[in-house]
């Protein structure tokens, strides 16, 4: 019992950093520009498919930095070429086209690599056990991708909160014309936050792209789990968005491992229950056939209690 | 001036002209967009590929084959609608297999459209829908099945297990719908029948095709003490389990069906070998020689994306050829009526399609991925070597079906 406790406490706590990565970018797309960005999943995707592509060519390491790079300079070209134009028109025009957006980088995925999964396998110089738990031996890359999140996060937090720059980037988004008064270059910093995003993406989508499939499905697949740690967490919140991926994986995984069913709490209080009871088959559902859809409920739950999110600043 | 309006008599022309080549219409309804496209893309490109081959050879009766493609996004609603439009441009043939939720959907609409439209009928050919219903009580007579159920399958995968001395504790996981179950529950009382000391320790049903991380499923395998895991997951659910089991190290034979679903083995890749294990009609090491209709589909469609899989669409195609061949008609009604009970020469062994419940009885293979094989599967330099063949006749299996012909 203490055996399986302790590892889906690290299963859990992989999980949970995996979304945080995949989330942190929108986050402070989020944050500092007020977009909520539908194609961030796509991003995710592409960052894991060049990381393949880049480090067929030039190795691992490499692709490592070139791949959210990359992303990075997609994003930008993103920024300076679509969403400026669109921003004119609102929030809605932001959100439709970046909705249309995350179609076109799945047709254009498939087209460049194809329908079915790429061997996107873990490179020699990390697949290797890092430890061993209770004879579950813990895989090195996921080591590495718990490291690469926490950096993420202290890098966001301290670019944000602790530096020049981070002052500026929140005054653009409240008062740009203020901000551009001053002497600060507005487009451009939206630019560099919406590249710095991306290639956040891209990043998680290098390390995130071993644990799941490099398909062209990957973004869709992801993509409404992202949205539901950002509503938890509150939009815009970087410690939210960490707490909500850290609560959602610990308590999805933790769901897996329970075997019992609201049946046998039933049982359990006394209340006779047999097959020709109304709502038999329901009650009968174990708690672990049901994990996969704790973070729909926890979404539901605190959109009712609580509609800007744990650490949100403003309502959805 | 002069525009291209002077081209319209050409034009239209051209578009009464051409239909009229093709004179058999035969409707492919399966998901050709979204998740579970490669598997429906690919069928298409199989079931083309043995068309345009009875084409080649003059079509049917002298009239062609077409062949027209519906996307049903694996969609029991969708795939209705879909077929009411393969209906209404002329399809009597309907081909489908991705999903028994569909299969189910097909069969009664086909059903119900043949009792109200008298001399229109329709005959649905299944290629992989495997719920056992759909042969059993489920049956009716425009449905022929050219896959072995998931019961077929599950008798072959616990006889071999069965001769196992060392499976002790055995793990089921499977996707929560009418398959899964289904597979679960055959596996659970084939183990008591064949093999009462074999432990079932665990029997998990997890959401169809929205697991993203396997690793808490693992831990629980792992915490079981399980020595083999059977299941019936497809697609990426098979992928991201051996996966996961792969990542955490876990020590188990993996029985599987589709264990050769696209990227599997890639996903799995040394650590499938020896250990993972699938139940099929075919694969390529079943025969010493590739079929050479196999290797002409490679040589028509290259690459890992194309990984020929679909053996049973030969049988398939060739029955259907073979049936209105011997009635003299392609009337829907004929052919039926023709493939009841027809028994076909394979490369891999006669197959015969039971006159009582339209379940095609064709051999299947236990199979092991293995290094050293003469051919390898997604260029992965490993490939499949059988354990064992179950002869056709001896995939029979007792039926509930009362099938009403019509007169």
């Amino acid at each position: 019992m203490l055996e399986l406790a302790t590892v889906s406490l690290l299963n859990g706590i992989v999980y949970g950093l995996l979304l945080f990565m995949l989330t942190s970018g929108l986050t402070l797309i989020f944050s500092m520009m007020g977009v909520l960005n539908f194609a961030h999943a796509s991003v995710f995707m592409v960052g894991a498919y060049l990381s393949y592509q880049f480090a067929r060519w030039v190795g691992f390491w490499p692709a490592l930095v070139i791949a959210p790079l990359a992303c990075g300079l997609i994003g930008a070209a993103i920024e300076r070429y679509g969403l400026r134009h669109v921003h004119k028109s609102g929030h809605v025009a932001e959100i439709l086209f970046t909705f249309g957006l995350a179609y076109l980088i799945e047709e254009l995925v498939t087209m460049i690599w194809g329908r079915n999964a790429v061997a996107n396998s873990v490179p020699a110089v990390i697949d290797f056990p890092l430890f061993s738990l209770f004879g579950s031996s813990f895989p090195a890359y996921k080591g590495l991708m718990m490291a690469i999140s926490i950096a993420m996060f202290v890098f966001l937090y301290v670019a944000l909160k602790r530096t020049r720059i981070g002052l500026v980037i929140q005054a653009a988004l409240t008062h740009p014309q203020m901000v551009g008064a001053l002497g600060h270059d507005v487009p451009g910093i939206f630019v560099l936050v919406f590249a710095v995003g991306s290639a956040l993406a891209g990043l998680a989508g290098v390390i995130g792209g071993f644990m799941l499939l490099t398909q062209p499905t990957l973004a869709n697949a992801i993509g409404p789990i992202v949205f539901v740690v950002v509503v938890i967490g509150g939009l815009g919140s970087l410690g939210g968005a960490l707490i909500a991926s850290m609560l959602i994986g610990i308590l999805q995984t933790f769901a897996v491992a329970i075997d019992y069913s609201l049946l046998d709490a039933l049982r359990a209080a006394g209340i006779a229950v047999t097959r020709a009871s109304p709502l038999y088959d329901f009650y009968s559902i174990k708690v672990a056939t049901a994990a996969p859809i704790v973070p729909y409920v926890l979404l539901v739950l605190m959109l009712i209690v609580r509609p800007r999110g744990l650490m949100g600043k403003r309502d959805v | 001036m002069h525009s291209i309006f002077r081209y319209v008599p050409v034009v239209v022309a051209l578009l009464i002209a051409a239909p009229a080549a093709a004179d058999v219409k035969i409707a492919f309804i399966d998901p050709l967009s979204g998740g579970a496209a490669t598997t429906g893309i690919l069928a298409q490109k199989t079931h083309q590929f043995y068309i345009d081959a009875i084409n080649a050879a003059g079509g049917i009766n002298g009239e062609k084959i077409e062949l027209i493609s519906f996307d049903n996004k694996v969609n029991p609603q969708e795939s209705l609608i879909q077929l009411k439009k393969a209906l209404d441009e002329g399809a009597r043939y309907v081909v489908q297999g991705n999903g028994s939720s569909i299969a189910h959907a097909i069969t009664d609409a086909v059903l119900k459209y043949n009792e109200r439209n008298p001399g229109k009928e329709v005959v649905f050919l299944n290629y992989a829908a495997v719920d056992p219903a759909l042969t059993n009580e489920k049956c009716n007579f425009w449905h022929f099945r050219f896959d072995a159920d998931a019961d077929m399958k599950m008798a072959a995968m616990t006889d071999v297990i069965a001769k196992d001395s060392k499976v002790k504790k055995v793990y089921l996981i499977n996707q929560d719908y009418s398959f899964g179950k289904a597979v679960a529950v055959a596996a659970t009382k084939m183990l008591a029948e064949k093999r009462p000391d074999i432990k079932i320790v665990g029997d998990e049903l997890h959401p169809l095709q929205k697991v993203q991380d396997f690793s808490p499923y693992v831990a629980k395998i792992k915490a079981s003490g399980a020595d083999t895991v059977i299941t019936g997951n497809w697609s990426n659910d098979m992928v991201l389990l051996v996966k996961a089991g792969k990542d955490a190290g876990l020590k188990v034979k993996w029985e599987t069906f589709y264990g050769g679903s696209p990227g599997t083995v890639t996903a799995i890749g040394e650590a499938g070998v020896d250990t993972l294990k699938q139940v099929t009609e075919w694969h390529k090491n079943a025969t010493p020689d590739l079929d050479p209709t196999v290797a002409a589909f490679m040589k028509r469609y290259p690459g890992k994306e194309n990984e020929y899989a679909y053996y049973r669409a030969k049988a398939m195609w060739d029955m259907f050829a073979a049936a209105a061949k011997k009635a003299g008609s392609n009337d829907p009604v004929k052919v039926a009526k023709a493939l009841e009970g027809m028994k076909m020469p394979t490369p891999v062994g006669e197959v015969e399609m039971r006159a009582d419940n339209h379940q095609l009885l064709q051999p299947l293979y236990v199979s092991t991925l293995s290094k050293n094989t003469k051919y390898d599967v997604e260029d992965s330099g490993l490939g499949w070597k059988s354990d064992a063949k179950v002869d056709a006749k001896a995939t029979a299996l007792p039926t509930t079906c009362k099938m009403q012909r019509p007169t």
